[in-house]
């Protein structure tokens, strides 16, 4: 057992410990925001150019074989940054399914492209009705004359309105909440009969909603016929993410909450010197400690290919995040008082991104409720 | 980054797994999973049997019957012990004034004590805590006055856990009046046969006697029982308090309950269905699941840390296991009562002593008691309300 990082993953840290440091402060996070694609281009080329777009993949397939745990690293310095480039939807998510789904040819053809920062992917999967069941899919792929004919909508798509190609979920066959019969098609987002509108999301990102509307697509776009189980598992490794991604944006607000509590003076002293809020700051420091341990478990976890008990270990980590993230996030902004509710200021932003991380593939109720009834984490040792 | 244990902790795992459960009485062990109150002769028993295999005082130094055992080991030894339901060694000997002893004793004072410390020989109880001198320890007023080879101790201590069962206490005494509060008290050894020593029972909110008053009215105590310097006993009860890092969150201890709760709702109804098939249930128990799971990832942490730490340096996470164990623990006791119903409502301890059968469910009887009991886990070795202070000050920097 061991906790301890490899060198390789020391250094990852610290190349994107240093990348967040130096330019995504608060203030350079703003202006990145108001670019048009509501990201910085130039720090997507950076983001690139140290090679993190890669991280899932081979070196023959430009990338550098990076499992979950470097994943976390990557993630987790993103969420103190609050950093906005669709690296979760591109890499996380697309680089997921193409992984686990592609042919090897289309692999081999596409990986390379995302690595170098050249193809950008989005993940269209929920819908209207669906919520956080990832088997409930109304969308329709028709077979017609040698194409697949698409039709129905996406729901907030995450970053799918600037991505190149969109992972797209239809049913092929069987009832609407069927496990089998799940079609995962990579289609061209300029395809006849498919629109897509972006908006910005309420933690200052951005996503779509897209249509498709008698949508043909060739076959060769068809990634998997039966596709759920590998959405699953790539679900799972998108949520290990979003934990590490929701520590290191607890930890930011840790930061800043402890900090202003030195500085901030009433009635003559710190505000840290009264008791009461030290002991709210100490369980705010529970707080994030427990979800840290908790997306080190979903990190570990999330290469498991028992999907049962892969499950119940992601489950319990996102419980775990989103209670935290709550408590943390709502006592950052009372300890702070009035300055902690201006948009001027960065806690609120931190704050804003935990709380959509739980309505992320499912909040804590849902993920509880999966756990619960799976029959919870521990038994009697055999 | 790898959470599998080494084949070589494995097998050291299995070991522990099988020793708890095949060498210390099942009747003792089960004692311990319902929350029974144990004698003191189970208590010595189930240490002996440690202490024979090497396996009761692992924190002590190596030349004391110590183990030289990675931060894993000693985690695994914790969490199999807990969770086979076995009596933790006599905390009183073996976490707390044995260390203090090894660590600052004379040598003629580790031979004296140390032995018939590790084998129960002597069963020690812990004189800290005072009438006026709760979580504020140092205000502390029993004092111990120096005549020649003797010193006289007068006072009163509280709180005194199996006290009623001890033959010694360690105990904080005041030397020095003059001094500064932590500067003038010394770490005591006195016999409690010594005439002058009265232990009263304080009957706690369970029905249980576990704690006392102890008075000392003009005790004589020879000089050569001060372990270590005089007035320098605040610094020893500092490294007292501060050895124990893990095993202090007991999450084996609290996996035992769970699996325990788990086979008892299956045997409680709720309405038409087994009481472990009702999802608001299934639910709760979960939802403190996850918080063990994370209390226990926590808990690895530090120990992962503690071989690269310099020895007396902590992780700041360790400082949150004690806040984080004991609300997971009373938690636990309370959804144990749930699961009983109706049937914690007979008190059955003045049955004791009598052939009458039990009414109820064998497991019902110490549910209630236990939760009441429980209250004190986040109250002793330090309140959690201490505990925050001492995070606020040490870990945050307020």
């Amino acid at each position: 057992m061991d906790f301890d990082l490899s060198e390789d993953q020391r250094l990852l840290k610290d190349s994107v410990d240093r990348l967040v440091a130096d330019q995504y402060q608060f203030e350079q996070r703003k202006k990145y925001m108001r670019e048009p694609a509501g990201y910085s281009a130039a720090m997507w080329d950076q983001i690139t150019e140290m090679g993190l777009l890669g991280l899932p993949f081979e070196e023959t397939l430009g990338g550098f074989g990076g499992g979950p745990v470097e994943t976390a690293i990557v993630m987790d310095a993103f969420g103190r940054g609050l950093v906005l480039e669709p690296y979760f939807a591109t890499v996380v998510l697309g680089g997921g399914l193409l992984r686990r789904a592609a042919s090897a040819s289309v692999l081999g053809a596409l990986a390379p492209k995302v690595a170098s920062g050249k193809l950008k992917l989005a993940f269209g999967h929920v819908e209207r009705h669906s919520r956080y069941n990832l088997a409930d899919v109304s969308t329709t792929a028709r077979k017609d004359s040698g194409n697949y004919v698409l039709d129905g909508a996406k729901s907030v798509v995450i970053h799918g309105d600037t991505a190149d190609k969109i992972f797209i979920t239809a049913r092929l066959s069987g009832e609407r909440r069927a496990r089998n019969g799940v079609g995962l098609f990579l289609i061209d987002p300029a395809t006849a009969g498919v629109t897509r509108r972006g908006y910005p999301t309420q933690d200052g990102q951005r996503a779509a909603e897209i249509t498709l509307t008698n949508a043909r697509v060739s076959a060769g776009d068809l990634i998997s016929d039966n596709a759920l189980p590998i959405i699953e598992h790539v679900i799972d490794e998108a949520i290990a993410a979003l934990c590490a991604e929701a520590v290191g944006a607890m930890q930011s607000m840790q930061d800043l909450t402890l900090e202003y509590l030195k500085t901030r003076k009433q009635f003559g002293r710190a505000i840290g010197s009264f008791q009461v809020l030290q002991h709210r700051s100490v369980d705010m420091l529970v707080a994030v400690e427990q979800a840290r341990s908790m997306a080190l478990f979903a990190a570990v976890m999330a290469g498991e290919e028992n999907p049962i008990e892969r499950r119940k270990a992601i489950s319990a980590a996102k419980v775990q995040i989103g209670r935290s993230a709550r408590h943390v996030g709502q006592e950052a902004i009372q300890l702070h008082g009035g300055i902690g509710m201006t948009n001027e200021y960065a806690v609120g932003h931190y704050f804003k991104r935990v709380t959509m991380i739980d309505q992320l593939y499912g909040d804590a109720d849902t993920h509880l409720s999966y756990l619960a009834a799976q029959g919870g984490l521990f038994g009697k040792v055999a | 980054m790898d959470l599998n244990f080494t084949p070589e902790e494995i097998a050291f795992r299995d070991e522990a797994r099988h020793f708890f459960r095949t060498a210390i009485p099942q009747s003792i062990r089960d004692k311990v999973a319902e929350g029974e109150g144990l004698t003191r002769d189970d208590m010595i028993n189930a240490q002996r049997i440690l202490n024979a295999k090497g396996w009761c005082t692992v924190n002590w130094p190596v030349e004391w019957g110590g183990k030289d055992w990675t931060s894993v080991q000693v985690y695994l030894y914790q969490d199999e012990m807990q969770q086979a339901n076995c009596p933790t060694p006599i905390a009183f000997n073996v976490s707390m004034v044995g260390p203090v002893i090894a660590q600052f004793g004379s040598q003629e004072i580790k031979q004296r004590f140390l032995p018939a410390t590790a084998n129960a020989d002597i069963f020690w109880c812990q004189g800290f805590s005072e009438p006026g001198s709760g979580s504020d320890l140092a205000s502390l007023r029993t004092k111990a006055e120096k005549k020649g080879d003797k010193y006289i101790v007068n006072g009163q201590k509280i709180w005194t856990t199996l006290a009623q069962y001890a033959d010694w206490i360690f105990c904080l005494v005041r030397t020095d009046p003059t001094a500064k509060a932590q500067e003038g008290i010394s770490f005591l050894l006195i016999d409690m046969k010594t005439p002058g020593i009265t232990v009263r029972p304080i009957i706690t909110i369970d029905g249980g006697r576990e704690v006392n008053e102890v008075f000392f009215d003009n005790v004589e105590v020879p000089a050569e029982n001060l372990v270590g310097q005089e007035n320098k006993g605040w610094d020893y009860a500092k490294f007292l308090l501060g050895n124990e890092r893990t095993g202090i969150a007991r999450v084996g201890a609290s996996k035992a309950k769970i699996a325990r709760i788990k086979e008892l709702a299956a045997l409680e109804f709720a309405g038409e269905r087994p009481l472990i098939e009702s999802s608001r249930f299934q639910e709760k128990l979960a939802a403190v699941e996850v918080e063990l799971k994370a209390l226990e990832m926590t808990q690895l942490r530090v120990v992962s840390d503690e071989r690269k730490l310099a020895k007396g340096r902590q992780n700041p996470a360790s400082s949150i296991l004690k806040l984080k164990g004991s609300v997971i623990q009373q938690q636990l006791t309370e959804l144990l009562m749930e699961v009983v119903g109706p049937y914690v409502m007979p008190y059955q301890r003045d049955f004791e002593g009598n052939n009458e059968p039990i009414i109820g469910p064998d497991y019902a009887s110490e549910a209630a008691p236990m939760y009441f009991n429980y209250r004190k886990v986040s109250i002793y070795g330090g309140s959690n309300e201490i505990q925050r202070n001492i995070i606020a000050k040490a870990i945050l920097g307020l």
